[in-house]
């Protein structure tokens, strides 16, 4: 388990610290003892598959919700039962929730409204936060004549001109096409980094927590997996679940043979004895998974490597004190115009493999055929070594 | 289409299945109908007009006679409008048509804030009795009016409520019968409308620093307007024409409309009649027309904003 920042250590401080967070729902624990602080300024992501309890964590934060259990901290003032309408903290739904009767300016003005401001602040500060989302123009439409995506930002400048000290996000863009939402990820980033205001963003997207987040925290039934940076998520996952929740990976099943020092021999069947450089205590004959993601992995042609040096592949895996490299036969291919995404079987085991590859020129896209006899390279360093 | 094409075909239809499909069949050789065109079927609109006309010649019939210048008013003897003018200056006419407008003004007004009130609570919360407040609601739905006439009746004769108060108030028992049958009503169009609403919007107002205060008036209130507007109208219109419950609640001195055209029915049916009847009928479609106009989409929308722009000004 990645170490939980504590306050006041190296860098910004926690805006909001959850501890020990709790809530039940008839049948099922939505959150399960959380642990979590969220710095000041940084756009954080609560990513997990639905159901596992991060939108139910996020209400919470914004008082939507009652904790069964457990406090949150929200600059240091205890705020676990102060009702949403006295927290610093404005949430940005995922339906939107604007109000139909009100135009635009009505809408975003509401908050401030309410809020007893003079009449002019008011204005000034609509216009303000209405030209910060571009939709100057918009100001005396009602929601229903607008798009998706201005909708969208009508949501957020109605939660931004409250001047929150944490702006929420419950999968703010999940309901706009492919392209508007990429388009409203850049946004949204570059919002954040304008605005200085900590994000915190619920979304199932990984593509989505991986772009925009500095941080993310991975969650599965009520737990928190894993809270890094985008990089170390990817790179360096502490179990399987998130290995394979962020991004595509291979996952070979092995047994630890040995462990000598800074080394641990794994046994693979059908691949042989994989010596990894890694410190972990583990025990003889205990089962660990190793894993590589695809595009991690080197394809080329078997038959542009000779064939005595080709047979030999054909027969069993060559593992060299960095490389592995086996020969496959691809059974799937997926382009996707940038990419190739194929599925391979080892020959000599018949282990699953995928791989991805970069469509660099326009003949990288004719080298391979479903069918083709393909050598498969990586390095050991990039092999992951799991044990959960 | 052109119409020499047209006609060569249907004189091949004609031939065929006779002269009196001619029309017909030439109609239909000009477009096909489409599976869900049922306004283009024949035996539908037959069938939408016989509907229409059962409907509705009565009270054609009733409005024209009452310009029939007979006493009697069997056949038709000339055109008159004396008859209005009569009812107008009859006095006891005049005062029941001035009781029906009051105790549907009033009632409508109880009903409607009854109605809501109870759709709201049915919704929003939960607490122990609920399921039986939901059913006890609904009761007066379903309830004979007849039934519920003579529980009226016991019911004021048994708690002694007061006779010959002084004008309106003398109205009470009325109003409060016709609130007890018709809020039940409102409750039901508001909860239709309430089913509808999206929660998020009041979690919305709520992150926005609404208090719940502030939600009912500034973002339930305005979802439920058409709901109450057509709540009300139909609490009105059930005031104003009820004659079974209001029969067995007015006194001497507190006839309604419906109740005052019975009792002149009974001695004879005179164009009178027919035009106070008429009246009556006039006002229900004028209201209904009226609730209809406010509901317009844009008048709605303009309503809206106006509303809104005057509370920013005042705050």
């Amino acid at each position: 388990m990645t170490t939980m920042p504590v306050q006041g250590q190296n860098g910004p401080p926690t805006v909001v610290r959850v501890e020990r967070l709790r809530k039940v729902f008839p049948g099922v624990v939505a959150v399960d003892d959380v642990d979590l602080d969220i710095r000041e300024g940084e756009f954080f992501a609560l990513l997990g598959p639905s159901g596992c309890g991060k939108t139910t964590l996020l209400r919470m934060i914004a008082g939507l919700e009652i904790p069964d259990g457990g406090r949150i901290l929200i600059d240091g003032a205890d705020m676990t039962f102060v009702p949403p309408n006295r927290r610093p903290v404005n949430m940005v739904f995922q339906s939107y929730a604007l109000f139909p009767h009100m135009t635009v300016a009505e809408n975003v003005a509401y908050g401030l409204k309410v809020e007893g401001l003079p009449r002019e602040e008011i204005a000034r500060r609509v216009d303000e936060v209405l030209r910060l989302v571009r939709l100057e123009g918009l100001a005396a439409r009602r929601p229903e004549a607008l798009s998706g995506g201005q909708r969208q930002r009508v949501a957020l400048a109605r939660a931004l001109v409250k001047r929150p000290r944490v702006l929420l996000l419950d999968e703010p863009l999940s309901a706009l096409d492919a392209k508007l939402r990429e388009e409203m990820q850049l946004e949204l980033s570059a919002l954040q980094a304008r605005l200085k205001i900590t994000f915190v963003i619920v979304t199932h997207d990984q593509d989505e927590a991986l772009s925009m987040a500095d941080r993310i925290a991975v969650m599965r039934a009520g737990c928190i997996e894993q809270v890094d940076e985008p990089e170390g998520l990817y790179e360096r996952p502490v179990n399987r679940f998130v290995a394979s929740f962020i991004g595509r990976i291979n996952m070979l099943e092995g047994a630890v043979r040995d462990t000598t020092g800074d080394r641990i021999v794994v046994d693979v069947a059908g691949m042989g004895r994989l010596p990894l450089a890694a410190d972990m205590p583990l025990t003889r004959g205990q089962a660990v998974t190793l894993a590589i993601r695809p595009e991690k992995i080197a394809m080329r042609r078997l038959a542009d490597l000779g064939a005595p040096a080709a047979n030999g592949l054909r027969q069993r895996a060559q593992v060299d004190a960095d490389r592995v490299v086996v020969a496959a036969r691809v059974s799937e291919w997926a382009y996707y115009g940038d990419i190739s995404y194929m599925v391979t079987h080892t020959l000599a085991a018949g282990l699953r493999l995928a791989v991805v590859f970069a469509n660099a020129t326009r003949e990288t896209v004719e080298a391979f055929d479903i069918g083709d006899e393909v050598v498969l390279s990586w390095r050991l360093a990039d092999m992951l070594l799991l044990t959960s | 289409m052109g119409m020499t094409g047209g006609m060569t075909k249907d004189m091949a239809g004609a031939k065929r299945t006779g002269g009196g499909r001619l029309r017909f069949r030439r109609w239909r050789w000009r477009r096909p109908v489409a599976p869900l065109d049922y306004g283009r079927r024949l035996w539908l609109r037959l069938w939408v007009g016989t509907v229409l006309v059962v409907l509705h010649a009565p009270i054609v019939v009733l409005m024209v006679f009452s310009f029939n210048n007979s006493k009697r008013n069997v056949v038709w003897r000339g055109f008159t409008t004396k008859y209005y003018v009569k009812a107008w200056h009859n006095e006891s006419l005049f005062e029941a048509f001035t009781n029906s407008l009051v105790i549907a003004a009033v009632s409508t007004v109880l009903s409607v804030i009854i109605g809501a009130l109870v759709a709201i609570a049915l919704w929003r919360f939960r607490f122990p009795g609920k399921a039986a407040l939901d059913g006890a609601m609904a009761l007066p739905l379903v309830i004979p009016e007849i039934c519920m006439g003579v529980a009226m009746m016991v019911f004021f004769a048994r708690i002694g409520w007061p006779v010959g108060l002084p004008w309106p108030l003398s109205l009470g028992s009325i109003i409060i019968a016709h609130v007890a049958f018709s809020f039940p009503f409102v409750a039901v169009v508001v909860r239709g409308r309430l089913a509808g609403f999206h929660r998020e919007m009041e979690e919305a107002a709520r992150d926005l620093g609404a208090s719940e205060w502030r939600i009912l008036v500034d973002i339930l209130l305005p979802w439920l307007r058409p709901a109450l507007v057509a709540g009300a109208l139909l609490a009105f219109t059930l005031s104003l024409d009820d004659f079974v419950v209001t029969f067995f609640t007015a006194g001497p001195e507190t006839v309604t409309l419906p109740v005052k055209i019975y009792s002149m029915v009974r001695f004879s049916v005179t164009p009178e009649v027919n035009a106070a009847s008429t009246v009556l009928v006039l006002i229900t479609v004028l209201v209904t027309a009226l609730a209809l106009w406010m509901q317009r989409p844009e008048r709605l929308a303009g309503k809206a904003a106006g509303t809104v722009a005057d509370e920013g000004g005042r705050a």
